[in-house]
């Protein structure tokens, strides 16, 4: 009885810490997980470039697209390990959605990196080229998104 | 406490013949998917992908998900379930069985021995499938790699161990008819999709604490069943997308801002991926005409 009590009020206790430590993490992420967290957005921002030309909903620009795939490739470039140091999953911390999984298989998280970099490469090669090319372009490069996400990324 | 208490229900539940009767299985008549001639494979295998068979099927680490091993394992409330081998192998698999048989595990939940199977299979969805659609995709499944690893037990504990309580439960949940009604072919085919092979709700609606699907509150989100997170809801009050947007993340994986998917959702957008576009438009303009809140008249 008189443990579960004890253990009743350190939960209490454990939760009243976490309550008030969330906020403060949440504007206080360590700089490797802003910056990575910074690299995914830069992502999403190109990618929904050249996605708009593909779908229409936008003009087709070959310059703006050729921009876009080469950022893309130039992110694909960036080296993950720095951005991924221990202790920064969302077991340990809050504000991230990275899976403890990233560090359990880190040799397969690293395959799925280089296959967002082939699918850039492939992008970057037709981007100025019409159109058309850009519609399967850049779902290759979506299956290389998702792929990573479906193991590597926590649900919200 | 939750245990003893549901030892007492079930005791009492028991305790009634009738009860004891209303929990057999109800199967197909004998004189139906008598005859497994007929089946269309390459119709079946839409079937199959709209139905997403093989994305809980497939062994967890293979990358080849046509070969129906099982193994993948589904944490729940209830305890953890492990997807069975439906591989065509005859004694690992379902090679030896019937349509008879497929069409009771698809339609009613019911084994070939007469036990009734965990809704984790979610036949309560299924139930509403054509029969053509079960005899096709009986026959593509037949077609099928074997595999010879065997089946295993799900590890839940008592009472839910006791599969004929599942009797009970399906009076109160199995339900053929459909939740939302559909005037149009396009709207007819978006409903099937939604509420019968790609059973969105079985993820996208909130269960009781028996584990039913709460119909009043159809597509409106809920909580992850492994306790991780939640699953978003997809009712117009909370979904903003335009039915292009929705057709597109089903293909692609992309939210309008460039997001990409992620959990089980991939899955399912690498099935729908592979459908014609018209089933996607077609599930996009089911979405949009969701009432808000979920709330049906
Ligand atoms: C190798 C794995 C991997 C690949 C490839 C990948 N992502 Fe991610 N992504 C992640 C992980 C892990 C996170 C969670 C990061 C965190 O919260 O710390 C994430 C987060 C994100 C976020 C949210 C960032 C934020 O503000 O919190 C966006 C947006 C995103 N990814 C878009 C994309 C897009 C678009 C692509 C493809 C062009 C892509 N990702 C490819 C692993 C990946
Ligand atoms: C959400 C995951 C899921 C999906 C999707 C799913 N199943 Fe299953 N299936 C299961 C689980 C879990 C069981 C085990 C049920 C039990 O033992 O009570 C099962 C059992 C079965 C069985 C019984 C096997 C046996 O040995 O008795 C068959 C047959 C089957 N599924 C076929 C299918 C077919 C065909 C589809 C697609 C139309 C499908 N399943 C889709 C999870 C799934
Ligand atoms: C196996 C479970 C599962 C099934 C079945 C499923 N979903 Fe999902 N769905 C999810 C999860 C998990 C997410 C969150 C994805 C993420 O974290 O990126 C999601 C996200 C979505 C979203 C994005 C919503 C948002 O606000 O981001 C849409 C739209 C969607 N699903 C539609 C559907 C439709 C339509 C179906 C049926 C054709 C379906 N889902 C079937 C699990 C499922």
């Amino acid at each position: 009885m008189k443990i579960t009590r004890m253990t009743a009020t350190s939960l209490t206790l454990v939760a009243a810490l976490a309550a008030s430590g969330t906020a403060a993490l949440a504007q206080d992420l360590p700089g490797p997980v802003k910056a990575r967290q910074g690299q995914f957005n830069i992502l999403a921002i190109n990618l929904g470039i050249l996605g708009d030309m593909a779908r229409g909903k936008a003009d087709y620009d070959a310059e703006a697209a050729q921009a876009a795939a080469d950022t893309l490739v130039a992110v694909s470039m960036i080296n993950q390990a720095p951005l991924f140091p221990e202790g920064t999953s969302e077991m340990d911390i809050d504000g991230t959605r990275a899976k403890a999984e990233i560090w359990d298989g880190w040799e397969s998280f690293g395959e799925k990196w280089s296959g967002l970099g082939a699918a850039a490469g492939e992008l970057q090669q037709v981007a100025a080229t019409g159109q058309e090319a850009l519609g399967p372009a850049v779902g290759q490069l979506g299956g290389a998104c998702k792929a990573c996400h479906d193991d590597f990324r926590a649900p919200e | 406490m939750r245990g003893l208490l549901g030892f007492l229900v079930l005791l009492a539940a028991l305790a009634g013949g009738a009860v004891w009767m209303i929990s057999a299985p109800d199967r197909l008549p004998a004189g139906e998917f008598a005859d497994d001639a007929g089946g269309d494979p390459v119709h079946g295998e839409t079937v199959f992908t709209a139905a997403g068979c093989a994305s809980c099927h497939h062994a967890p680490e293979s990358e080849d998900k046509l070969v129906l091993a099982g193994g993948q394992r589904f944490a729940s409330d209830f305890g953890t379930f492990i997807a069975p081998n439906i591989s065509p192998h005859p004694q690992a698999g379902i090679g030896a069985w019937s349509l008879h048989d497929f069409a009771n595990a698809l339609l009613r939940g019911v084994s070939p021995e007469g036990r009734h199977y965990y809704p984790a299979f979610p036949y309560t969805s299924y139930i509403r499938m054509a029969p053509q659609d079960v005899v096709d995709l009986w026959s593509y499944i037949r077609t099928l790699p074997e595999a010879e690893s065997p089946s295993q037990p799900h590890e839940v504990g008592f009472p839910f161990n006791l599969r004929r309580g599942l009797g009970l439960w399906k009076q109160l949940y199995l339900d053929p008819a459909w939740i939302t009604a559909a005037e149009t072919d396009e709207a007819r085919r978006g409903r099937y999709l939604v509420e019968a092979l790609a059973h969105c709700g079985e993820c996208h609606t909130p269960r009781d604490r028996f584990g039913g699907l709460q119909r009043d509150t159809w597509l409106t989100g809920a909580p992850a069943p492994d306790g991780k997170g939640s699953i978003p809801a997809l009712t117009p009050d909370k979904l903003s997308w335009s039915a292009e947007d929705i057709a597109y993340y089903l293909e692609t994986g992309f939210t309008p801002d460039y997001d990409s998917a992620g959990g089980h959702m991939v899955e399912v957008i690498d099935n729908f991926a592979q459908l014609p576009a018209e089933d996607r438009a077609a599930v996009a303009a089911y979405v949009k005409a969701l009432p808000e809140g979920g709330i049906m008249d």
